[in-house]
């Protein structure tokens, strides 16, 4: 695995030099419809070396990609550019990229010595002929390039739409094979757009529904790997599980971390019953926070760690309540036609993502967190567990299609609807957990 | 359920009803003549192959249910008879929903299920400590359509004998 040598942003210019980001007329506002992608350029990055041509050249398609894959802008094809960029200190000739309607610009080079690699970049605001910020340099080992390309383009991102990044993150999965009465699941994980996948167990036991500690150094998961369903926790780094011990001969499912990272909250299934219990992972003790004859599951923190949002059936139908995080009276959110559930608190905090099933069809949708304004955003056969991009912007989940040869894979789309698209993985993959961004 | 199913349905219990009027163990011993019934085989009223075929290993459930249906509980007074008479066996109970559902919503179902299923065996006098429960949730389906056809054979509670003569 990859470790960045440094992750320090050091600045290419000078202190002295102004910051337009906040100001200039280059903005995606993200708040309103855009329908329009904004028109960028990234002409391949200038090599200091003939050692660094390949990577300059990946690094360069790997941060259009990034940004091409948001819906939010679209890339401009290398053949239509009149300039050529061989050097990144040189002017740019900002007419010639006005020329082919080119608004945001990236140049960049890269250095590499050994197996150090060092990328320098800046963005440009085409139309007002100004750098938008200072330049930026990234530094890490050749074998992490993907990581600093993604750095470059959360960068990018960021400061065209003041909203935080996340191209930069990892996902944790299910990876699925086999036909579905003989389906093999494996835990893995990869960067956010199918990159890197590594896998995390063998296929001898079912394994469901990863999450992600806060800082993203650990995961939690089910696994019959004892013959029946209990929580692990595994070290991402170096792929070592630990049962988290629940009550003998009981089954246990649903983990989630709690913000500060100290204890989780999961389900436990006593004499049929299923409810929510919290374990202290200091102690391994853990208090009950439900107490129905009604089946209480998928619970997911808000932010700050006050409040829980979970899936019931206490009504009839599962629906999404929303109860302090120590237990206590719950409050139905969600009213509207069908049954909700897997509700997951959105890292902003003002939304909750959730799955929808009506009339013989799935859906993922996102509500407010007193069940107002519900959007559904996707409709198919089996569409479950939405999980939040670090910036809450993008919710990616999974999708089964329909009858024998069904197969289960990965899609994201925009909180507004738009982009929907598929996320490659070798096999089938489903329970996708959306980790933070990385240091 | 559709019409058709019902039938099936009732027929198989018509078939469990005729076999579990007689006492296992009692046709076991009894039937004597000259080695008809070959130990172990389907035949064979004490073995986990009867139990499986004859007396009927699974029962199934009506959409987003864990109630026990007519048909349900006869298959399950035949599998309490039988766990009375041979009791070198123990089972577990295992719970299974249709792909309808969100995964973790399923597996609660699926032990609700598995637990309903257990209630009536202790009911029927089977020591509670010789019956386990596990949930599959939507993890196992036998049927593979995405048909009600296939859903209602998946939405299932299996009893698997376990004991020391199964090693």
């Amino acid at each position: 695995m990859m470790k960045l040598l440094t992750s320090l942003f050091v600045g290419l210019t000078l202190l002295s030099a102004p910051v337009y980001a906040q100001s200039g007329p280059l903005r995606l506002e993200l708040t309103e419809g855009i329908i329009e992608p904004m028109p960028f350029a990234v002409p391949s990055f200038v090599p200091d070396s003939p050692a660094a041509a390949q990577y300059a050249t990946d690094i360069s398609r790997v941060v259009a990609a990034d940004l091409t894959g948001t819906g939010l802008f679209r890339e401009i094809s290398s053949d239509a550019f009149i300039s050529r960029v061989s050097s990144f200190e040189a002017p740019v000739q900002f007419a010639d990229w006005k020329a082919i309607n080119a608004q945001a610009l990236v140049t960049g080079a890269v250095n590499v010595s050994g197996k150090r690699l060092t990328v320098r970049f800046r963005i440009w605001d085409v139309f007002s002929g100004q750098e938008l910020g200072n330049g930026l340099q990234f530094a890490g080992t050749t074998d992490g390039w993907r990581r600093m390309a993604h750095k470059v383009a959360d960068q990018v991102y960021s400061r065209i739409t003041g909203e935080g990044g996340y191209f930069d993150s990892r996902v944790a999965f299910v990876s699925e094979s086999g036909p579905k009465d003989q389906r093999r699941k494996r835990l893995a994980i990869m960067d956010y757009d199918g990159a890197n996948v590594q896998y995390l167990t063998d296929s001898a036991a079912i394994v469901l529904a990863p999450r992600f500690s806060p800082t993203g150094d650990r995961l939690l998961y089910t696994s019959y790997e004892s013959g029946r369903p209990r929580i692990y926790v595994l070290d991402v780094g170096r792929v070592k599980r630990q049962e988290l011990k629940t009550q003998d001969g009981t089954m246990s499912f649903s983990p989630r971390f709690s913000p500060d990272g100290r204890s989780i909250v999961y389900s436990l299934i006593q004499g049929g019953n299923t409810d929510l219990w919290k374990m202290d992972l200091a102690s391994g003790q853990s208090v009950r926070l439900t107490n129905t004859p009604a089946i209480e599951t998928a619970p997911s923190y808000s932010p700050d760690g006050t409040q829980i949002v979970f899936e019931s059936d206490r009504s009839g139908t599962p629906q999404l309540y929303i109860m302090p995080a120590n237990g206590g009276e719950a409050t139905r959110i969600s009213f509207g036609q069908g049954r909700y559930g897997t509700p997951v608190w959105s890292p902003r905090g003002d939304l909750i993502a959730f799955t929808k099933q009506n009339k013989g069809r799935f859906h993922i949708g996102v509500m407010r967190t007193d069940g107002s304004e519900e959007r559904l955003l996707t409709a198919s056969f089996l569409d479950e567990g939405p999980t939040w991009s670090p910036n809450g912007r993008v919710i990616m989940f999974s999708r089964e299609t329909q009858g024998a040869s069904g197969r289960s894979s990965l899609y994201s789309v925009d909180i507004s609807g738009r982009n929907l698209r598929p996320v490659r993985t070798p096999d089938g993959g489903s329970d996708p957990a959306w980790g933070p961004l990385q240091n | 359920m559709n019409v058709l199913s019902k039938f099936a349905a009732l027929g198989a219990l018509m078939l469990i009803a005729a076999c579990s009027n007689n006492d296992p163990s009692a046709l076991g011993g009894g039937a004597g003549g000259s080695g008809a019934i070959q130990p172990g085989s389907p035949s064979d009223p004490r073995s986990p192959a009867y139990f499986q075929q004859t007396v009927g290993d699974r029962v199934l459930f009506a959409v987003d249910q864990s109630t026990l249906s007519p048909q349900a509980q006869t298959v399950l007074q035949g599998q309490a008879e039988w766990l009375l008479a041979n009791t070198d066996y123990t089972a577990t109970i295992e719970g299974h929903a249709d792909e309808q559902g969100t995964r973790e919503y399923n597996l609660a179902l699926g032990a609700r299920r598995a637990n309903a299923a257990r209630e009536y065996l202790i009911s029927r006098g089977v020591a509670g400590n010789r019956i386990q429960t596990i949930s599959y949730g939507k993890e196992r389906p036998i049927e593979i359509c995405s048909t009600e056809e296939c859903y209602s054979k998946n939405r299932r509670a299996v009893t698997v004998l376990t004991g020391s003569t199964l090693g």
